[in-house]
């Protein structure tokens, strides 16, 4: 029994959703292989190899990979797919991408999202916006799975020297094409792996006014996400969204400020350790799942916070 | 251009469900039913293209129960010309749903299907990306901008660290997010005008597709429960707190 992880990295560094999958293959009885696919990223798979309990990295460097397009990753993974008997990729929006496609050209379900692992073939994940936690069986020989980041701790990485093996597969399916990418540069931590997280909603009332979370993200070391009004109204771009259809977070400590509290934001962030919200409106439901509310007014509050932090 | 739209009939967005009490699966008893908001999206987006003389028609599609027909009758409002029902007591899992619109993609040959990128009650994420496997046609998933630019369509994608555009040979299939659009309300004598539209109904059994679930539930039970925080007084005793009892700060 051997489990195949696939590798989310941006051909130059592994990505830490990477570690949490390989953690999620390690409940599973067997050994683990990794797959590093992409452009000039032998790097990639040198750190690979480096994490704790993984026993061979696969490592596929070609053009037609370097954009992770899920026609030509799907078809290089059903190619190499042989004996593993299950495959995992972390939820982020490429594993989200591309899996589905492996788990139908291989005919067999994808278990999505997972948020434990029971045994070799049952799992936890949460469905209806983390609102129930379905324990499923899944009857398939071949297990296609994307794992919850934030459920799994991170692998350790740095330890291990596992042997890499460079394989020749060539699959640029030709129906897709990339064009151009336009990622947020930013010196922050990133949303899903930060310790911290502090996010505005539509009580912000404008771009500019995120500044004032700035500051306090700026003393905290913390990463800043939204709720889905914020992105929507364009107050912050679309890749700060938390919630059921945006991004899984669980950091230490989430502050709120200016968020209802939807069943789709909380769906994002309830998993987080101490939950803070600030909201001038003492109904708000976000105050139900908060260890710390305090009902006051943002733009007094956060000025006030900065200071005395 | 003729566009396929697969729907999802799923508890309404606003309704928290709770499992039931016997953990044998999700309460839906008398609970609001709507069309998955991201299907809605994929229809206005359909609409659209039509409305900007790029579609000729939009069928909208659901495999589901006989109920089902209220949300292709939503479709219809919306401004999809006709509807099918692929029949079936079944609840069938994506790759089941795929494959029944694999061969609804085939009857019909659509140039471009759209659908939703997520159904808001299973939360998979999964049959746009299985129908695209299945056909063998290019995906584009979490669109946020759809543009028909001749034999290909260039869509720009919401990803993890910002935005991807990609450019995708036609016939594909191309799955909603949130920010493709702000679909229409129906109006009313768009809701009379759409009692009249056709809607076929077809029987699930009648297009030879393997339906058999491949997982099985085993239960459904309550998430964690957070306990019950405080409301605190001032700016001051936040940051002491979490400073001194939460110790998150420092
Ligand atoms: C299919 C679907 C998917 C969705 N996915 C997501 C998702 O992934 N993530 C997500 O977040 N949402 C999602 N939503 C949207 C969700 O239902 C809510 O609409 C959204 O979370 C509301 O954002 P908000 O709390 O910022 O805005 P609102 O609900 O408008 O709340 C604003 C809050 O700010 C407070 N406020 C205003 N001014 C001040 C002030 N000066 N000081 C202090 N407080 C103030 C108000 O009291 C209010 O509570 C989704 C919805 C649908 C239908
Ligand atoms: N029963 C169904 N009938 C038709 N389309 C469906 C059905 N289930 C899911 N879909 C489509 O697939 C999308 C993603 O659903 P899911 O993979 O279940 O998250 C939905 O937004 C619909 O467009």
């Amino acid at each position: 029994m051997t489990a195949l992880v696939i590798a989310e990295h941006d051909n130059n560094e592994l990505k830490v959703s990477t570690q949490n999958t390989i953690s999620a293959a390690s409940k599973l009885d067997g050994d683990i292989h990794v797959l590093v696919a992409g452009s000039e990223c032998n790097s990639v798979a040198e750190e690979a190899a480096t994490c704790e309990g993984v026993t061979k990295v696969l490592y596929v460097d070609s053009k037609e990979y370097e954009n992770f397009l899920a026609e030509n990753i799907a078809n290089l993974i059903k190619n190499v797919s042989g004996d593993y008997s299950s495959i995992l990729a972390p939820a982020t929006t490429n594993g989200k991408n591309y899996m589905p496609r492996v788990a139908a050209l291989l005919d067999v379900a994808q278990i999505s999202d997972i948020s434990s692992v029971e045994s070799e073939d049952t799992f936890q994940r949460p469905i209806y916006a983390g609102n129930c936690i379905a324990t499923v069986q899944a009857s398939d020989s071949k297990k296609v799975i994307t794992v919850r980041t934030t459920a799994f701790d991170a692998a350790a990485k740095g330890s291990n020297s596992a042997e890499i093996l460079k394989l020749e597969e060539l699959n640029d399916a030709g129906i897709s094409e990339f064009i151009k990418e336009e990622l947020a540069k930013s010196d922050r931590p990133e949303l899903t792996a930060a310790e911290v997280v502090i996010s505005g909603g539509r009580g912000m009332q404008n771009g500019d006014n995120f500044t004032l979370l700035e500051g306090i993200a700026d003393k905290l070391g913390a990463a800043i996400g939204a709720s889905r009004a914020a992105v929507d109204s364009g107050f912050v771009p679309n890749d700060y969204q938390v919630g059921q259809t945006g991004k899984i977070v669980a950091p230490n400590l989430y502050i709120a400020v200016g968020i209802s509290g939807a069943i789709q934001h909380l769906a994002g962030m309830k998993d987080s350790k101490v939950i803070v919200a600030i909201n001038k409106d003492e109904d708000a439901p976000i105050f139900q799942v908060a260890d710390y509310g305090l009902v006051a007014d943002l733009f007094t509050a956060l000025p006030e916070m900065e200071s005395k932090i | 251009m003729k566009i396929l739209v697969p729907i999802k009939r799923v508890v309404d967005y606003n309704v928290k469900v709770r499992p039931k009490a016997d953990e044998s699966g999700v309460d839906l008893n008398n609970v609001k039913m709507a069309i998955n908001p991201f299907c809605e999206i994929a229809v206005e987006e359909a609409v659209r293209l039509k409305e900007a003389g790029s579609a000729t028609e939009i069928i909208a599609v659901t495999v589901g129960a006989e109920n089902a027909q209220e949300q292709l009758r939503t479709a219809l409002a919306l401004g999809a010309d006709r509807a099918i029902l692929v029949e079936t007591d079944l609840e069938v899992e994506p790759l089941g749903i795929s494959k029944v619109l694999k061969a609804i993609v085939e009857k019909e040959s659509p140039n471009l299907i759209i659908m939703g990128k997520q159904a808001i009650d299973g939360d998979n994420n999964q049959t746009g990306q299985m129908l695209a496997a299945l056909m063998n046609y290019p995906q584009a998933t979490f669109a946020s901008e759809l543009k028909i630019e001749g034999e290909k369509a260039v869509v720009t994608r919401e990803v993890d660290g910002g935005l991807q555009t990609i450019s995708i040979n036609l016939p594909a299939v191309v799955t909603s997010d949130l920010r493709l659009n702000e679909p229409r309300y129906a109006s009313l004598p768009n809701i009379m005008k759409a009692k009249q539209k056709p809607l076929e109904v077809i029987k699930s059994d009648d297009l030879g597709v393997d339906l058999n679930p491949r997982i099985s539930t085993l239960k459904v039970s309550h998430p964690p429960e957070r306990e019950a925080g405080i409301i605190v007084e001032s700016v001051d005793q936040l940051v002491e707190k979490l400073k001194n009892e939460a110790k998150v700060i420092s």
